[in-house]
């Protein structure tokens, strides 16, 4: 390193002997810090430099499209204003008119407080359950508790709140209901699953590994689509299930799956003598399992888990397909009006913004948690 | 449950054991319920279903493939009209899906390589700019990203007249994207002929530059005369058939463009989807790949008194490459199984126009299990071929 910036300090800032009081411009922290990281050979002066300036070009395009020209109001449902700039500023006016479609689509309007408390009570629970010391029995009796006011909230019907049927529901309800779901029940199934590829039973490891091997090798699609078309063929004659909770099978089958393999990962990083141990002293297989296994195979494989959570989270978009309004499908339903036609580019801007926010807290708290166990684990 | 059979816990004079405390009594009483609990289930899903295609008037098999399918497909690599049969407009779809999963493949790798080296990179802003990239890419759903470049084509993008030019002979606008092509000549054959033997001789001759290093310990510049084989005896063909050469560029005409290559809204669309999304994937592998191999190795190999490019070659490719390509194999298994996302854009892929065939002819079932069949077989056989290429450089234990 010392090598490198004797090279670079040019006669003209020479170094501190010859100007003793003061400090040269190369001794500057940020100044020494920009030669050693971004000029510290002539490649990558070159890389920065051409770098900065496409950075700058397409930042001020950003932001004269996105701030300066933008348009953030307009009376009603007139969009010329809008149309007048389309090629140079953004119509945020969209988002302003169809902020309540994007996050709640067809919902009953004056009800909107309903699935606006929902999202309310989803994001207080996944912070409960972000926090290492609500890690016990106590967790499951606030997720209880948060589920069934959940249901209570989004059907109504009892305490003087209006019914709402499932086909009106929509918008980022739909989409935390499908994902928490999902991971809820798939969770404990994916470690049956898990628990069975590895058991020694023949028959029960062949159906396992049949079932896993076959959802992960198809696409999603193709299990949501036998969901809508399929699934009503499974029931005998007269029995009908919603399509919301199809879908929602579906994702779980799906879901399972990849989680199994993750489980499996963990399961096989837990060394023999742990299995021998347990046996030796004389466990149930549950026990052992329940005890012993488990709690130091799942703390392993957190990391994988929550990567695994954060792509089923993306995944609940899929249902957009089949025809259920989940968080993305609102945003693309939200500029069919005619009106508002040709601003789809703002409308997906907006929910890429909340789908982030959502899939880089999940990834940061993993890392964290992670960092926060091999430390554990060090020491 | 399922603890291992225990034998010789008894004295053998015991004789064998039939009551429910000997485990394996235990283990198959246990799998025959299961078997039988899940045949049940089966048996009561498939008889109601019977059932209902019966009372539905539905009809079975798949007959439907050699009637006339009468829907129109956008863009195909083979000749075809909607009179043509469900079978061919399903092969059709199947084309359209290997044509991006490949296509995209190769570029998210390429892309993917550069991003994940570009993380590692000494120089602060390049760095900064790569983990941008990875974390934007990475935290948003594929479908919104498809969505949004679609929408970008087709309501952001000016028209033919005035559309952009990055690149000279290079056209973004809201009928896709247009490339100039290279027309074919009729000495491309010998060419190409050339290439096929070009490369036969280069394994040819590393082979025999290996045995004869085995043999005799001299070492012999196989990558050089690789190369010069591989493109120098195609070079020369071409050279000798004349060097006949013509590239076609897009031309407007009217409203639209004639000329070169044309890639559909849809399909510039999907692939950038799929490109960018995945290569931020792949850049995290090919940084953990990298990470993954320790300073001491370099250190070891150039003590020993390789070149550089021998320790990269000998020493850490083949330690990071066993990290990077089993998430790599994954990763081409989901732009694979991404690429059916292509119905929510219109893009004509597998999915897209099975689907369209479930809807028309009401035979949901068959319909599925193509789409299922289909991927079943990509999946299978790109794990296959990544499982026998991993065998191949995976670490052998002594």
């Amino acid at each position: 390193m010392s090598d490198t910036q004797s090279h670079y300090t040019s006669p003209s800032f020479a170094g501190p002997k010859t100007r003793q009081p003061g400090r040269t411009f190369a001794d500057i922290p940020p100044v020494r810090w920009a030669r050693a990281n971004l000029f510290n050979s002539w490649l990558n002066t070159a890389l920065t430099l051409l770098l900065a300036y496409f950075i700058v070009k397409y930042a001020i395009d950003i932001v004269s499209w996105g701030l300066i020209n933008a348009v953030w109001e307009v009376p009603g449902n007139d969009t010329r204003a809008c149309r007048e700039i389309r090629e140079i500023g953004a119509c945020w006016a969209l988002i302003n008119e169809k902020f309540r479609f994007i996050m709640f689509a067809t919902y009953p309007y004056e009800e909107h407080w309903r699935p606006a408390l929902v999202i309310a009570i989803f994001l207080a629970l996944y912070a409960i359950s972000a926090m290492r010391r609500f890690w016990n029995r106590k967790l499951i009796v606030i997720w209880l508790l948060g589920l069934v006011s959940i249901g209570i909230l989004m059907w109504g019907g009892v305490f003087g709140l209006r019914y709402v049927e499932q086909e009106r529901w929509g918008g980022l309800p739909i989409t935390l209901m499908l994902s928490t779901f999902g991971i809820a029940i798939a969770f404990p199934l994916s470690i049956l699953l898990a628990l069975g590829r590895r058991s020694d039973m023949p028959a029960i490891r062949v159906m396992c590994v049949t079932y896993i091997e076959l959802i992960r090798g198809v696409p999603l699609i193709s299990l949501l689509f036998m969901a809508s078309v399929m699934f009503p063929l499974f029931l005998p004659e007269g029995l009908t299930v919603d399509k919301l909770l199809r879908a929602q099978v579906a994702i779980i089958m799906f879901a399972a799956a990849y989680l199994a393999e993750v489980v499996r990962g963990g399961l096989q990083a837990i060394p023999k003598g742990q299995y021998e141990a347990a046996d030796a002293i004389g466990l149930s297989y549950w026990q052992k399992i329940g005890f012993i296994i488990l709690p130091q195979a799942l703390r392993l494989v957190i990391p994988p888990l929550v990567n695994t959570f954060i792509g089923l989270f993306k995944d609940t978009s899929l249902v957009l397909i089949i025809g259920i309004f989940d968080l993305l499908n609102a945003a693309k339903t939200s500029v069919n009006e005619p009106a508002w036609q040709g601003f789809g580019v703002e409308a997906y801007i907006f929910v890429s913004i909340i789908y982030f926010v959502f899939c880089f807290g999940m990834s940061k708290y993993s890392q964290d948690l992670e960092a926060d166990l091999s430390r554990h684990r060090k020491r | 449950m399922a603890s291992r059979p225990q034998v010789a816990r008894r004295p053998p004079t015991a004789g064998v054991n039939l009551s429910l405390n000997n485990p394996t009594i235990r283990a198959i009483l246990y799998q025959i319920v299961v078997v039988g609990a899940v045949g049940l289930v089966i048996w009561y899903l498939v008889s109601n279903t019977i059932e209902n295609l019966e009372t539905r008037r539905i009809a079975t098999g798949f007959g439907f493939l050699d009637r006339e399918a009468g829907l129109p497909i956008g863009e195909s690599l083979i000749p075809y009209s909607p009179a043509d049969t469900y079978a061919r407009a399903l092969f059709v779809g199947l084309l359209n899906t290997l044509r991006v999963a490949l296509i995209g493949i190769v570029l998210a790798t390429l892309l993917g390589t550069i991003v994940g080296i570009a993380r590692l990179s000494s120089n602060w802003l390049v760095a900064q700019a790569a983990r941008v990239y990875v974390e934007m890419l990475r935290n948003l759903p594929l479908l919104l990203q498809l969505l949004f470049w679609w929408t970008l084509f087709r309501d952001l993008f000016p028209g033919p007249r005035q559309a952009l030019a990055p690149l000279p002979g290079v056209f973004l606008s809201n009928r896709g994207v247009q490339l100039p092509a290279i027309l074919w000549q009729p000495g491309y054959g010998y060419v190409l002929g050339a290439f096929v033997v070009g490369v036969g001789a280069a394994l040819a001759v590393r082979r025999w530059a290996k045995r004869r290093q085995a043999l005799t310990g001299q070492q012999f510049p196989v990558l050089w005369t690789s190369l010069a084989l591989i493109f120098g005896v195609p070079g020369i063909t071409f050279l000798a058939i004349g060097a006949p050469f013509a590239l076609e560029r897009p031309e407007l005409r009217g409203f639209n463009f004639a000329g070169g290559m044309t890639l559909t809204p849809e399909f510039a669309a999907l692939l950038i989807g799929l490109v960018t999304y995945t290569a931020a994937f792949i850049a995290e592998i090919v940084r953990s790949g990298i990470l993954a191999v320790n300073q001491g190795q370099w250190e070891a190999a150039l003590a020993l008194g390789l070149r550089r490019g021998q320790v990269l070659r000998l020493v850490v490719l083949p330690q990071a490459l066993r990290v990077i390509v089993p998430p790599t194999t994954s990763q081409y298994l989901n732009l694979t199984k991404n690429s059916s996302l292509a119905v929510a854009i219109g893009y004509p892929d597998i999915v897209s126009v099975a689907n369209t065939t479930l809807n028309q002819t009401g035979q949901a079932i068959e319909g599925i299990a193509i789409i299922m069949a289909v991927y079943l077989t990509i999946s299978l056989s790109i794990s296959a071929f990544m499982n026998w290429y991993n065998r191949h450089i995976a670490l052998v234990e002594r």
